[in-house]
């Protein structure tokens, strides 16, 4: 038992930190926000030169090891940054999907490219979705960063398939998104040809664990950089002859955003732990952080804009990247109370 | 980082389990689930011996002083476990937590010899005299007052909110030592022996019904000239000491008290059908997750390695805890509903769950009021500017 970062992990951490901290600039992502929502230089380069991205994908299925807790690390770095990356989609659920689910040659094919940031895919899932011959027939909405994916990764929670974006029958329509960091795509399967993954259980559990952790990490560092930077603002905004940090109201707001940070902190890295470990309570966990993280970044961006007073209502303040970006991530993959009621199902006993 | 336990350690785990459970079952089994704080207190007084005659009493500490030297993970199994079956909380706990751990650090080879074998043994039981009726979040405004004659040290002033003083043995007490000094300076750390005719001690009846806090009254009390700690003004600095050793292991066993109060929650609910509500059933959950992120809250405290840092996990458990605490009350309440307001002991008694929910009402108030906890994370934490001092 040793609850801390080994030497290895906290150098990924800096390492991350760093390079999204001097590239995920605001003005790049703003870039981003302006077109497709992604900044695809940048991808590359996270793919290429940094080489975390096969972080979480074991070697044998053509990823580059480690597990859960360095996909956090890297994920939360991205996070703290609001970068506007396919790393949830692409890497974290197709990629794991893939990994875990499909045939050798499936994973051969598609996880070295996805990887390497040559191809991006996109994920969704479709509760009625009509799948004959090897045909769909569904779509989804929002489908995060659809419009630039090559490929989809899709499930109607029991069967998965691969769809290739440019396969007949696929229409995918941009659509305009709150959260331009992250924007969704309206994706329409009308009988397109689909390549079933040979295990779907396996895919499906992979692809939320680690979805459901890169959420909550991505939130953790979100929340984290509320709390910096309106904690630098506190100290450098006067009113009434005194920094606005030295007010007690003021400095309670950023106490109670610390304490739920905190948790949220022992959350993603307990369920990081916790899948990685094999624990019997790696469910619960994964469940906990997710609810727990994504609602601490919300109430963390929400009250950096209540904090910034007026200027963190413009557009030009990076507060509302934060605001949409965790409001986003409270409503994708489950809402917070569908998370707590799988939990209230384990503890009461209920058969799931 | 890793969270699972070694083989060895859960041979020990078992080891702990097999102990206590036994002990539980036999010669103490009148003691188990024992939950207030002064329930059956010379038994409680006779199983601090036992664990001291088997050597569980302080594994801690270093053998030398009757400890075994045991590991962190050790130390937070035993917690554990020892909560687990069910033995009442330890009427020494400031004996084992803070005055033991303040000698070991701050007192001087002689006071060492003095002091820690009874701890150990559970011969010598402490509480603490800190907070005064006007020094309470302001802690460094105490006036209780002491002076040196010859070779004694001579107290007057009085201690409030001292936990378990009537039966206790001995108590350590920060005064004013430099006549005229104001806050934090001039203070001095005094160990003083509770059975002299200088010291009275009166119970303070709470909300609940129950007396386990004391007031302390100090006149012309006395103590040898070698009962301080530290040096004459140095009191602050050693109680401050003290106060950081409070976030330690010992919170875990705190956390499985908590888990049997949670536990019985879900309990009532699915009895009585609150558990259908999907209100209640969000509650519960929260209160799950809360209590699960307390515990590796505090594994992340204690795998901190690097000590000069003040951890964000440290600075934020208090408030958290107690905060989580509360909440517990109130939902236990609401799962009750009004059977929770009615009570089957014809005193003034109460059952574990309308019990939490009236003494949680103080988790929010010792030890640091949630108010100072925000402002000492603002401040240390967050390196907000500090709180301006008044001068009246």
């Amino acid at each position: 038992m040793e609850f801390a970062f080994t030497d290895e992990q906290q150098m990924i951490a800096e390492t991350a930190r760093a390079f999204f901290a001097e590239h995920a600039t605001s003005e790049r992502t703003r870039r981003a926000m302006a077109g497709e929502g992604i900044d695809l230089a940048l991808w590359r380069a996270f793919c290429r030169e940094l080489a975390l991205s096969g972080i979480g994908i074991p070697e044998s299925a053509e990823g580059a090891g480690l597990g859960l807790v360095e996909l956090a690390i890297v994920a939360e770095a991205a996070g703290a940054q609001v970068a506007a990356l396919p790393m949830l989609g692409s890497l974290a659920l197709a990629g794991q999907a893939i990994a875990a689910g499909g045939s050798e040659a499936q994973r051969t094919q598609w996880v070295p490219p996805l990887i390497a940031g040559d191809r991006i895919a996109g994920y969704f899932h479709d509760d009625r979705m009509l799948a004959s011959g090897g045909r769909l027939t569904g779509g989804s909405r929002f489908v995060a960063h659809g419009a630039i994916a090559d490929l989809f990764v899709v499930t109607d929670m029991r069967q998965m398939w691969m769809v290739r974006a440019d396969a007949p029958g696929v229409t995918v329509t941009a659509q305009t998104s709150m959260d331009q960091t992250r924007p969704f795509a309206h994706v329409m399967l009308e009988n397109a040809p689909g390549e079933i993954l040979p295990d779907p259980g396996a895919a499906l559990g992979a692809a939320q664990r680690a979805a459901f952790i890169v959420v909550a990490a991505e939130a953790l560092g979100g929340a984290q950089a509320c709390l910096d930077r309106t904690v630098a603002y506190a100290k450098e905004r006067i009113q009434f002859g005194r920094p606005i940090g030295s007010f007690q109201a003021y400095k309670h707001r950023l106490a109670d955003m610390m304490i739920e940070i905190e948790q949220a902190r022992s959350a993603v890295y307990w369920a990081a732990c916790a899948v990685d470990e094999g624990a019997g309570e790696a469910d619960m966990a994964v469940h906990a952080a997710k609810s727990f993280a994504a609602d601490t970044f919300f109430r963390c961006a929400g009250d950096m804009i209540q904090l910034h007073g007026g200027i963190g209502f413009t557009w030009e303040h990076d507060a509302h990247l934060f605001f949409k970006r965790a409001r986003s991530l409270q409503t994708m993959l489950g809402s917070g109370n569908w998370h707590r009621e799988k939990i209230a199902a384990m503890i009461l006993g209920e058969a799931a | 980082m890793k969270l699972g336990f070694s083989p060895e350690d859960e041979l020990f785990r078992q080891e702990c389990a097999d102990w206590l459970g036994g002990q539980m079952a036999g010669e103490f089994r009148d003691i188990r689930g024992v939950t207030k704080l002064t329930g059956s207190p010379e038994r409680r007084k006779e199983w601090e011996q036992q664990l001291a005659a088997h050597g569980w009493s302080c594994i801690g500490w270093p053998s030398q002083w009757g400890g075994r030297d045991a590991t962190l993970a050790q130390q937070v199994i035993f917690a554990e476990e020892y909560a687990r079956a069910g033995v009442p909380g330890r009427v020494n706990h400031i004996g084992i937590e803070l005055a033991g751990p303040t000698i070991l650090t701050f007192g001087t080879r002689e006071q060492k010899q003095r002091f820690l074998p009874g701890i150990a043994a559970g011969k010598t039981i402490f509480c603490q005299g800190f907070s005064e009726p006007n020094a309470g979040s302001d802690l460094a405004s105490v006036r209780t007052k002491a002076r040196l004659e010859g070779d004694q040290w001579i107290v007057n002033g009085q201690k409030i909110w001292t936990s378990l003083a009537h039966i206790s043995d001995w108590i350590f007490v920060v005064t004013r030592t430099e006549e005229g000094s104001q806050g934090p300076r001039g203070l001095t750390f005094l160990m003083m022996p509770i059975d002299q005719p200088g010291i009275d001690i009166r119970g303070i009846r709470q909300i609940n019904g129950d007396a386990e806090f004391n007031e302390t009254f100090f006149t012309d009390a006395r103590c040898p000239a070698d009962s301080l700690i530290g040096a004459v003004g140095d009191g602050w600095r050693i109680a401050m000491g003290l106060l950081a050793f409070e976030r330690g292991v010992s919170t875990l066993g705190q956390q499985m008290g908590f888990r049997n109060e949670l536990d019985e929650i879900i309990a009532a609910a699915r009895s009585n059908g609150a558990a259908r509500d999907p209100l209640i059933r969000q509650r519960l959950a929260k209160a799950e997750i809360g209590l699960r992120l307390m515990r590796y809250g505090a594994l992340r405290m204690l795998s901190q390695t690097d000590h000069a840092r003040i951890d964000g996990a440290a600075l934020t458990y208090k408030i958290q805890w107690a905060s989580w605490r509360r909440n517990l009350g109130e939902l236990a309440m609401d799962v009750l509903g009004q059977e929770g307001e009615i009570s089957d002991h014809r005193d003034y008694e109460w059952d574990t769950l309308p019990n939490l929910f009236l003494f949680s009402r103080s988790d929010t108030i010792y030890g640091g009021t949630n108010q100072i906890q925000r402002n000492l994370i603002a401040e240390r934490g967050l390196g907000m500017p500090r709180e301006p001092r008044g001068s009246v």
